[in-house]
């Protein structure tokens, strides 16, 4: 396990690496907006290692309401943490990208907005784990917030994207259209690819931190 | 078992508990008149600016009032000492889950009410042509609301710090409800018609069922002890 | 034929994080028979009625009630069980017999309003049956619990210091009631501190020190004294 383990750290460390490479050398400059643009290819991977990460939560709650299994619940905690930290890099980065572009830190934009909202879901997570002593009911409670969290991420998502379109249009921070060139998306996946690998290392590095904190414990 | 039985038992003990104390129901009553200055006096004078901004401060009302009077859902069973009463209790959990939200429900339809004449009264506002669509907007939005806030109240009742991380928990997941609560009273009081605003009805009924669903299914893990 | 205890409890063990409150017990319960536990504040007695109250579970052992296990046949445990625990499980805002309406309906019975009044009867607060619980002693809280476990009909009580709080008069009333509890096929295992009206109705005692078992007897040749004396002589003091 150790070295599974050590062989992800190494494939996320490659993966990066590549990433920053393919971001800020192979792929173009952008017309219009510059070099700020390239933030795109940490933004959009961000975002979607951290659903992931909550869809992974979504499951693990489920098994360990059903099962009881300690490990399911080690493995929703790890998944929290590092979809919460994965969607605090797309909000900054997305706020980085605003300043230069949009001459604000901060827009009520359709996207930004709604990833805010499921990044206060799970800091609740997070949150309600601390505040209950008891562990096994900490984890309880929150395989239900888990649970209630993933499909209110659908929610969330349609509720603010008609909340803010229907006057305006959508917002100009788009993932790229389905006519972008493929070296951009090659980017993208890249960066996908390299940030799973490591959100997978941290996962898998924590859920077994969790367990030795839990055997310390007779 | 009767499961719809042990539902009803449990609304009628909180009814009946409440129509005897009367203290969440006064006080909910005497907050909502006391939001109504409190709105006036941060927004100013300029009439037009409240009423534009009155389907925003009905849901505002709502929201504070029911993150007061929610929070209480379990207050009962706390103080009387009779949270593992419910816990040891034979059959499924999810009636107990049930009967709350009913109780819930009830109590803060009967605030927003309330909230609502008081608003109209004192914003001068004629509500009385929109009062079905209005109902019905209002009605779904706070199912949902209740749902979502008797399981968490349930969760928090026994942590530490349950008045902090009961609206830190319900806010954030209580944003859809909310958004389309404003937008579709704002468009009702705009004088629109159900039809215009179907789809924001229709995301209030799935996260109504969303919400009731989870609970139903994950309240026995709640009250477990 | 013997037929199985009705409690039966087997290397039970129970940790609070770095705390053992309960080390390899072991204690049988037959039909018809009350066991008395005894022992200091500390000792466990609490947490062993709460395990069997499928209110908590144990980190080590097995504990049983009428044949099925606390932690995995939980709600059948819970529709044997009947727990009179400090806290009396009344609301203060609701009268005697609304209460009473309210528990056996959770519970699943469907009492009439006669019945209801004759549980009340039976542990005479059939004169306060329309009062707010709120005005109610101690005692005739208790006497509450006791009319809803009369209609739970539950097969095993378990008691937690029932006898504290009481007046003699209601002593003596809890004496009647858990010997006909016995007469009718029941058992009991109750906790207590007192070693003259706490013991009444039991068959047999253990004591009950750091979480141990020390001494298990019958108090069939055995009077208040040599109780204390055997107390003294196995319990520890508990910090």
């Amino acid at each position: 396990m150790s070295r599974l383990i050590r062989v992800l750290g190494w494939l996320a460390a490659l993966g990066l690496l590549a990433g920053l490479v393919m971001a800020f050398g192979v792929t173009p400059r952008e017309v219009t907006q510059g070099n700020v643009q390239r933030i795109m290819y940490v933004h959009v991977p961000a975002v979607w290692v951290a659903y992931v990460a909550f869809a992974v939560v979504f499951v693990a709650s489920v098994a360990h309401l059903l099962r009881r299994s300690a490990g399911a619940d080690r493995l929703a905690h790890a998944a929290a943490e590092a979809g919460v930290v994965f969607l605090g890099v797309n909000i900054a980065t997305g706020s980085i990208w605003g300043k230069p572009t949009w001459g604000t830190w901060w827009t009520w934009d359709a996207r930004l907005t709604s990833v805010s909202v499921v990044f206060l879901i799970y800091v609740g997570y997070l949150l309600l784990r601390r505040m209950i002593d008891d562990r096994e009911r900490a984890g309880r409670y929150a395989a239900i917030l888990g649970i209630l969290g993933a499909p209110n991420i659908y929610l969330v998502h349609v509720s603010v994207y008609w909340w803010r379109t229907l006057h305006q249009p959508p917002s100009l921070l788009k993932a790229g259209s389905a006519t972008m060139p493929p070296v951009l998306w090659a980017a993208v996946l890249l960066n996908f690819a390299a940030f799973a690998l490591l959100s997978a290392y941290f996962v898998a590095k924590r859920t077994r931190l969790l367990r030795w904190e839990q055997e310390a414990l007779p | 078992m009767s499961y719809p039985r042990r539902a009803w038992i449990v609304l009628w003990k909180d009814v009946l508990s409440e129509r005897r104390s009367k203290e969440t129901l006064n006080a909910l009553f005497f907050f909502a008149l006391l939001l109504l200055f409190v709105f006036q006096f941060s927004l100013g004078a300029d009439r037009e600016r409240l009423v534009a901004a009155l389907p925003g401060l009905l849901w505002l009302g709502f929201v504070l009032s029911g993150l007061l009077g929610l929070g209480r859902a379990f207050l009962g069973e706390r103080e009387n000492d009779c949270w593992e009463g419910l816990v040891v209790v034979p059959g499924d959990k999810s009636a107990i889950y049930l009967g709350k939200v009913g109780g819930s429900l009830l109590l803060m339809l009967v605030v927003e009410a309330v909230v609502l004449a008081l608003f109209g009264i004192f914003f001068n506002v004629d509500l009385a042509p929109h009062l079905a669509p209005l109902a019905l907007v209002i009605g779904l939005g706070t199912v949902g609301f209740a749902a979502v806030g008797t399981l968490f109240a349930a969760m928090t009742a026994q942590v530490r710090a349950r008045e902090l991380l009961f609206p830190v928990l319900l806010l954030p997941v209580l944003v859809p409800v909310l958004l389309a609560g404003v937008k579709a009273t704002e468009a009702v009081l705009g004088g629109e018609t159900l039809g215009a605003v179907a789809h924001w009805l229709r995301l209030l009924a799935a996260a109504d069922v969303i919400y009731l669903t989870v609970g139903v299914l994950t309240f026995d893990a709640v009250l477990e002890g | 034929m013997a037929a199985d205890p009705l409690v039966h409890i087997a290397g039970l063990g129970k940790a609070f994080g770095t705390t053992l409150v309960l080390d390899d017990v072991t204690l049988d319960v037959r039909s018809g028979e009350a066991l008395a536990v005894l022992g200091p504040n500390g000792a466990g007695k609490t947490t062993l009625l709460r395990i069997l109250a499928t209110l908590a579970r144990p980190t080590r052992g097995i504990a049983r009630v009428a044949g099925f296990d606390c932690v995995r046949d939980v709600e059948r445990v819970r529709a044997r069980v009947g727990l009179l625990a400090h806290g009396a499980w009344v609301y203060e805002d609701l009268t005697a017999l609304e209460n009473l309406r309210f528990w056996t309906t959770l519970s699943g019975l469907t009492p009439t309003a006669d019945e209801l009044r004759a549980a009340l009867s039976a542990v005479e607060l059939e004169r306060v049956a329309d009062e707010r619980v709120r005005a109610f002693s101690l005692g005739m809280k208790r006497r509450l619990s006791l009319a809803r476990l009369l209609l739970a009909r539950p097969e095993v009580l378990l008691l937690d210091e029932p006898y504290a709080g009481l007046d003699p008069r209601a002593g003596k009333w809890l004496d009647g009631y858990l010997t006909a509890f016995k007469a009718a096929g029941g058992a009991i295992l109750m906790t207590t501190h007192s070693f003259g009206r706490g013991l009444g109705a039991a068959e047999r005692i253990a004591i009950l020190s750091a979480g141990h078992v020390v001494h298990q007897t019958s108090l069939a040749a055995l009077d208040a004294e040599d109780v204390r004396r055997l107390y003294e002589l196995h319990a520890e003091d508990s910090a």
